[in-house]
């Protein structure tokens, strides 16, 4: 029996009269990639945003690392050790991709209120934020303001952001969406290495990436997880090909 | 050289040789002029820490700029009298007054900024504007220094190696303070706490989100704000040799963006050049027309659709982030 990660138990998150997350329970184990998936609406941004405390759930435990995580804020949460990307594309605009990711090693590092000092010629900023870009592929981008980045380039900035972080586990929130065929290639195969880094949960709806890459695959429907399993027992199982997976398994 | 240096230069260059130019052609008007530039320029540098770098748009700096005028008041008046200065004998002194300013306007910032930081937009607008009234109100109906009469400051403050009265020593003094000010401006906007500041500016939630919390980076940027701004009060008040509550009033906070808007927001230079510009229009403009805001409303019309980097921008072109 191998320790979890990060551990959700009985999670539960109502709006009004829609019951957003119903009584999920899953977990993350070292090393592993598990992808969640289900139909638009399902609340797997929801569930996320649960996990990285921009929403506060009803009810339920998310406990990472073995340390209760509710009563913190996001930004405590992210000092933690959880990496958080956004379905959209979340960055500082104005600044350079370098400037986005060396932002990520400042937090690491716990220093936003040194106020001397030009970060440009801070070598410990730059070049762990350098590595990161060019870990994924952004190598020859880095002056680029994120706003003039392409969708992808966008995509895999948020990957380096996340990496700079030096995050414990990764909360991907579709990193593949409105990629083209060729970044998602090159994408799924950068987070093939990177659960040796650190486990990842994985919110995908590309299907191809996601039976290429899970480890164990939850599925989500209604907000209730209706299934878990490794990804021959989700393509097999019944329910789940009713609810969700339809012709394409 | 980028662009933008050489225009803060040649702003610079061009301000300081006003004073200059006008002693040496039998102006001597034209150095007050100056003064007032620089220190309208000082105040709003003051502010863009805060509305340039930070977003943060402060509808209540008049505030921290009266709050310095009242304390380069107060210190005259006492030391002329021989009165202490809460138990204080304290010299009649320019950085004496400017220490004072600075604390008494980073205390209230410290209070008032940790309530209105957590509200946003308009509501932190409204906010600021809310303060500003009440230390307005206050000031006006405490009669020890002056209420709504204002306080006159009958000898300035002295400064070491300066005769404070000639009005080129007051200009060297002032410019030579807004130099500093733009240096802790420039340092800060390239600091890991510029950093932070600027990238909360943008995007809140991702600085969230990668463990920095925006919120004592606002509270510290706030702070440093209001208490160059009041340095500016200070000198101000100096400058009029007259404390005025109005220097308290909402629409000083106005001006104050209105000059950060001209110049360009969160550039090192736009608040001088919107000082200058700002300064220039009043006196020609007021000259030719009593109704000279009229014309300063039909620019800043003019800049805000169609030139939205303020001057700065317009010939600096677009701030870039390396």
């Amino acid at each position: 029996m191998t320790e979890t990660v990060l551990n959700i138990s009985n999670l539960s998150k109502r709006f009004g009269a829609l019951q957003a997350t119903d009584d999920v329970s899953l977990d993350l184990r070292p090393g592993e990639i598990h992808a969640l998936i289900g139909p638009n609406g399902a609340g797997k941004t929801t569930l996320m945003h649960q996990i990285s405390g921009t929403l506060r759930p009803d009810a339920g435990s998310i406990r990472f690392l073995g340390r209760d995580m509710l009563p913190l804020r996001m930004a405590a949460r992210a000092r933690a050790g959880l990496g958080r990307t956004f379905q959209i594309s979340s960055l500082i605009p104005e600044f350079s991709a370098l400037r986005n990711v060396m932002l990520a090693v400042q937090a690491r590092q716990g220093s936003s209120l040194r106020f001397f000092g030009n970060v440009m010629s801070d070598k410990s900023l730059t070049g762990a934020a350098a590595e990161a870009l060019s870990q994924v592929g952004l190598g020859d981008r880095i002056s680029v303001p994120a706003a003039e980045l392409s969708h992808g380039e966008r995509r895999q900035l948020e990957i380096a952001v996340a990496l700079a972080l030096g995050a414990k586990a990764f909360l991907l929130d579709e990193p593949m969406a409105g990629m083209d065929p060729e970044g998602a290639k090159s994408l799924t195969g950068f987070l093939d290495t990177l659960r040796g880094q650190a486990p990842i949960l994985l919110v995908e709806h590309d299907m191809d990436a996601v039976f290429a890459l899970a480890d164990r695959i939850s599925v989500l429907v209604y907000g209730r997880v209706i299934a878990t399993g490794t990804v021959a027992e989700i393509r097999n199982d019944p329910a789940v090909r009713s609810a969700y997976l339809g012709d394409h398994a | 050289m980028s662009r933008e240096r050489i225009l803060t230069f040649v702003l610079l260059a061009t301000l300081l040789a006003i004073p200059f130019v006008a002693q040496a052609t039998g102006n001597p008007f034209y150095v007050t002029l100056a003064t007032r530039m620089a220190i309208l320029a000082l105040a709003a540098v003051g502010l863009n820490i805060a509305l340039g770098l930070g977003g943060l748009v402060s509808f209540g700096h008049a505030a921290f700029f009266g709050i310095g005028g009242y304390a380069a008041g107060i210190v005259a008046s006492h030391a002329m009298n021989g009165e202490p200065v809460l138990g204080l004998m304290l010299p009649g002194s320019m950085p004496v007054a400017w220490v004072l300013a600075g604390l008494a306007a980073g205390l209230v910032a410290l209070v008032t900024g940790a309530i209105s930081l957590r509200t946003s937009g308009v509501y932190f607008i409204m906010i600021t504007l809310a303060f500003a009234q009440m230390i307005f109100y206050f000031a006006i109906s405490w009669p020890a220094y002056g209420g709504e009469d204002g306080l006159p400051i009958t000898l300035r403050n002295s400064f070491p190696l300066a005769n404070t009265l000639r009005p080129m020593d007051l200009f060297l003094i002032s410019f030579g303070v807004l130099l500093a000010a733009l240096l802790l401006f420039w340092r800060l906007s390239v600091s890991r706490f510029g950093a932070a500041l600027q990238a909360s500016r943008q995007n809140e939630v991702r600085v969230a989100a990668i463990g920095i919390e925006p919120f004592p980076v606002r509270l510290v940027a706030f702070v440093v704000s209001a208490m160059v701004t009041a340095i500016a009060g200070a000198l101000f008040a100096e400058l009029n040799r007259f404390v005025s509550p109005s220097m308290l009033a909402w629409p000083m906070s106005g001006e104050l963006i209105v000059l950060i808007i001209l110049g360009g927001t969160a550039r090192l230079a736009g608040p001088v050049a919107g000082a200058m510009v700002f300064v220039m229009l009043e006196y020609w403009l007021g000259g030719l027309t009593e109704r000279w805001q009229f014309f300063l409303g039909l620019i800043l019309l003019g800049v805000v659709l169609f030139a939205r980097g303020g001057i700065v921008g317009l010939i600096a072109g677009k701030a870039r982030h390396d």
